[in-house]
C-alpha cells in the first residue's frame, strides 16, 4: 500500500497547502499524473504521484496547511487489497508527518513537530465537520445543519460549505501573508543556505554570439509567431550539451557530502516573475530535445510559471540552472547556485562590441557567460570545459 | 477601425500578456521592454495574440515598429486587413 505524502517541492519547504484534488477513490492513476495542487511559497504547484494504482481514499481535505510528509492519499498497486478495509483510517492529522532529514548545515533547526497541525476536533453531534468548513461557515454565517456533507463518510468539507453558500468555486485558502513576502522568503531561504554551504568558483568568458543571432534572423524570417525560437532557447540548449559533456556540473551535492552526478539533465530555467520574486522550473530530460522543442519546453514553462501552474517535479528535478538576463538586462551576472543543485550558468544581455574576428576589428554581438560553479565537486579545469563545450556550440548553432 | 481602436486593443493584448499593468497608465511613447518591461518572450506572446486578434503577421525585423502604444497603432492601422 502506497502512502502519497505531502512532498517536499524545495529545499526549504515546510508545509504545503492542499487546494485541489484532481483523483478521488476508485481513480485509476499512474506514474507522472498531477493528483493534487498544493499551494506553496512559490505559487500554487501540480503534484505528481510516483506511484501507479488505485486511489483507495483521500486522507487529507482542501484547505489545509499540512507539514511535508503528511499523508494526503492511499494509493493500492493493482491487485493489492486494503490491509483493513473495515477500520476507518484515521483522521489526516492524528498521523505524524515525516519530517524531512535536519540538514546537517542547520542543526539549530525546529523540527517539524507534528504538533504544528492542531488535532482534528470532532464535534459532539453526528456529522463531521472539518476546521476549514466550520471556519468558512463561520465566516460566512452559514447554518451547518443545512449542510449536506460530501467527504468519504459523509463529512462536511470545505467544498459543501462554499456550495451551500451558493459560492460558485471553492475560494482560495487565506493566506497569512502576502504571497510575494512568502516567495522573498523562500529565495532568501535558499540563497543564504547555498551561500552559507557552498564554496563558489567563478569563471567567466564573453562570446561571439553573431553566428546565433545570425541563424536565428535566417530561421524566423519566414516562420509564424509560434515557430520563432528566441535566443533564451538556444542558451538553454547549448547548456544543456555542455552539462551532459561535464559530469561535475550536472548533478546534486547530498547531505551526506556526496556529489552525485545525474544522469539526465533538467535544466532549471530561471523566471522572473512580474511584479518580482523568481523560479526556476526543470525542462526535464531536455538532452534529446532538438531546438524546437527546448523552445516549446521553455515557452511552456514560463507560461506556467507566471500562471502558477508548476508540477511537482519541475521544481524538484533540477540538474543546474540558468539564469539568462535578457535583451535588455545588465551585461554581465555571477549567479548563486540553486542547492542541492552544483551549478549555475548566467548569461548577460547581448551587447554589440569591438571584436576582433580575422586580424580585424569588426562589431559583433556579444553575451557574457559566467559560470558559478561548486568548488566541492568542481575545478577550475571542469568549468572551463563546459564554458568552451559551450562556446563551440554557439558558433555552429545549426548543430543544436 | 480607427488608430485609436486599434491602440485600444493592442493595450488590450499587451495587459493580458502583462496582467499586472495597468492599462490606463501605458503612454503613447511607452517603450514596450525598457519602461514596460516586457522580456522578449512576453514580446512573443503579444505578436501572436496580435496576429491572431488581426491577422497580422510581424516578422522580427518589424518588432520595433510595435515598440509603443503609438507606433503599434499605426502599425495596426495600416497592416490589419490587407490579408498581411
Amino acid at each position: 500500500m502506497g502512502v502519497f505524502e505531502m512532498p517536499s517541492l524545495g529545499a526549504d519547504m515546510e508545509a504545503g497547502t492542499l487546494v485541489e484534488w484532481l483523483i478521488g477513490p476508485g481513480d485509476t492513476v499512474n506514474r507522472g499524473d498531477v493528483v493534487a495542487v498544493v499551494e506553496t511559497q512559490k505559487g500554487a504547484i501540480e503534484i505528481e504521484t510516483f506511484e501507479a494504482g488505485i486511489v483507495q481514499e483521500l486522507l487529507a481535505e482542501l484547505g489545509r496547511e499540512l507539514p511535508v510528509g503528511s499523508p494526503l492519499a492511499v494509493i493500492l498497486a493493482e491487485g493489492e487489497v486494503p490491509p483493513d478495509s473495515a477500520a476507518p483510517k484515521p483522521a489526516p492529522a492524528a498521523a505524524p508527518p515525516t519530517p524531512e532529514p535536519a540538514t546537517a548545515a542547520e542543526p539549530a533547526k525546529e523540527p517539524i513537530a507534528p504538533a504544528s497541525v492542531p488535532a482534528e476536533e470532532m464535534p459532539s453531534g453526528t456529522v463531521a465537520i472539518s476546521p476549514a468548513a466550520r471556519l468558512r461557515a463561520r465566516e460566512l454565517g452559514l447554518d451547518l445543519s443545512s449542510v449536506t456533507g460530501s467527504f468519504p463518510g459523509g463529512a462536511i468539507v470545505l467544498k459543501d460549505v462554499d456550495a451551500a453558500s451558493g459560492a460558485a468555486a471553492p475560494a482560495p485558502p487565506k493566506r497569512k501573508t502576502n504571497p510575494m513576502e512568502e516567495m522573498r522568503k523562500a529565495i532568501a531561504a535558499a540563497m543564504t543556505r547555498s551561500k552559507r554551504t557552498i564554496p563558489h568558483l567563478y569563471l567567466s568568458e564573453t562570446i561571439d554570439v553573431e553566428p546565433a543571432i545570425r541563424f536565428l534572423e535566417a530561421r524566423n524570417a519566414d516562420a509564424a509567431p509560434t515557430e520563432r525560437i528566441l535566443l533564451g532557447a538556444v542558451f538553454i540548449r547549448a547548456a544543456t550539451l555542455a552539462a551532459a559533456e561535464v559530469k561535475e556540473m550536472n548533478g546534486r551535492y547530498l547531505e551526506d557530502q556526496r556529489f552525485v552526478p545525474a544522469t539526465q539533465v533538467n535544466p532549471g530555467v530561471a523566471i522572473a516573475l512580474r511584479g518580482g520574486g523568481l523560479v526556476a522550473p526543470a525542462l526535464i530530460d531536455a538532452v534529446p530535445m532538438s531546438l524546437e522543442e527546448t523552445m516549446a519546453g521553455m515557452r511552456d514553462l514560463v507560461f506556467r510559471a507566471r500562471a502558477g501552474r508548476l508540477r511537482s517535479s519541475e521544481t524538484t528535478q533540477g540538474t543546474i540552472t540558468i539564469s539568462s538576463l535578457g535583451e535588455t538586462g545588465a551585461e554581465a551576472m555571477t549567479g548563486v547556485i540553486f542547492p542541492p543543485q552544483v551549478a549555475l550558468v548566467g548569461i548577460g544581455s547581448p551587447n554589440k562590441r569591438p571584436w576582433v574576428v580575422d586580424g580585424q576589428v569588426v562589431p559583433r554581438t556579444v553575451v557574457t557567460l559566467t559560470i558559478s560553479a561548486d568548488h566541492r565537486v568542481s575545478d577550475g579545469r571542469q568549468v572551463a570545459r563546459f564554458i568552451s563545450v559551450f562556446e563551440k556550440l554557439m558558433k555552429t548553432p545549426e548543430e543544436l | 477601425m480607427t488608430e485609436t481602436e486599434y491602440r485600444a486593443a493592442f493595450v488590450e493584448e499587451l495587459v493580458r500578456v502583462a496582467p499586472d499593468i495597468e492599462p490606463d497608465s501605458v503612454g503613447d511613447a511607452d517603450h514596450i521592454q525598457g519602461d514596460l518591461e516586457l522580456d522578449s518572450m512576453d514580446v512573443l506572446n503579444l505578436v501572436l495574440a496580435l496576429h491572431t486578434r488581426f491577422g497580422v503577421d510581424i516578422p522580427e525585423s518589424d518588432y520595433p515598429k510595435i515598440a509603443t502604444a503609438a507606433l503599434a497603432a499605426e502599425y495596426l492601422a495600416s497592416h490589419a486587413g490587407q490579408g498581411a
